[in-house]
């Protein structure tokens, strides 16, 4: 990996963490670089899903992997991108532990001049124990119009 | 109030996430709309400004939860297996609605759409689609 831009990690820490939904949810940023984002969030009372359990709720992880992944295209980018989420799916593998935050990392692993692709999984312990996993297309904004020639 | 509306009301206070959101269902028969308020703390784009696409897309998840807490006898919590979000239109700062349809509920999972549209329901701002695992008392 290359040193990180640091620009690029001012724009990061930014968009990670005063974005009013990020900075609601206590968004902290992990790393920024390469096409990639890594975001935490750190448990708290309020965000959970499951009283019986304390587990942080599955939207909760929604909005991280979400925003993960416009991290990673404005790392992919190397600079602040506008986008809008054409579709995102989640495959939820487990419940995270009780009371633990979760962490995500996004890969933008292909972009065309209008849309980026993007992968991403989240954990509450371990990277490779994933907790879920995510796959999203987002529309560049600025760049030409459904249906305009490519 | 129903039985129904009395589960549905106890799942809606259990869950601290939907505090949060801001989130409450009104009941009409076994018909549900769940309503979202606009808040500031919602907002994903400043400049627009607009909903955080999470928001939109965990709002229609609780959504679904919640018309399942109408229909299955449990008080406990169904677990998401799988969510598919389709984003339309952006999201304005507006009180946003959804509804959920129940397309199969099996004996362990679920499998429902949900649409959220803010001024017309004619033109949905997402959907979801999903299968929940069911829990039981057992």
């Amino acid at each position: 990996m290359s040193a990180p831009n640091p620009t690029l990690r001012e724009l990061a820490v930014h968009m990670v963490e005063t974005v009013p939904q990020a900075a609601a949810l206590g968004f902290k940023l992990v790393s920024v670089a390469d096409g990639r984002g890594s975001i935490l969030v750190p448990w708290r009372a309020e965000l959970v899903g499951d009283p019986a359990t304390g587990v942080i709720a599955s939207g909760v992880v929604t909005s991280l992997l979400d925003h993960c992944c416009g991290l990673a295209i404005s790392s992919a980018k190397n600079e602040r991108f506008p986008t809008a989420t054409l579709d995102l799916r989640i495959d939820y593998m487990r419940p995270a532990a009780p009371h633990a935050g979760v962490t995500a990392l996004a890969h933008c692993y292909k972009m065309t001049r209008s849309i980026a692709f993007v992968r991403a999984h989240a954990w509450d312990e371990d990277p490779e124990d994933p907790i879920a996993t995510a796959q999203a297309a987002f529309i560049l904004n600025g760049a030409p119009a459904p249906g305009a020639a490519r | 109030m129903s039985e129904a509306g009395d589960r549905l009301q106890g799942f809606l206070a259990s869950v601290p996430y939907i505090q949060f959101l801001g989130m409450r269902c009104e009941l009409a028969g076994d018909e549900m709309t769940a309503i979202l308020p606009f808040a500031p703390h919602l907002v994903g784009n400043i400049m627009l400004p607009a909903l955080h696409g999470g928001v939109i897309g965990a709002f229609m998840e609780m959504t679904a939860l919640a018309q399942l807490s109408v229909v299955q006898q449990t008080p406990k919590v169904h677990k998401t297996i799988d969510v598919t979000i389709e984003y339309l239109r952006p999201g304005r700062a507006l009180t946003t609605y959804a509804r959920a349809d129940l397309r199969k509920v099996g004996r362990r999972i679920a499998n429902v759409t949900v649409e959220a549209w803010q001024e017309a329901r004619s033109s949905p701002i997402a959907a979801l689609r999903g299968h929940f695992m069911l829990s039981s008392d057992e």
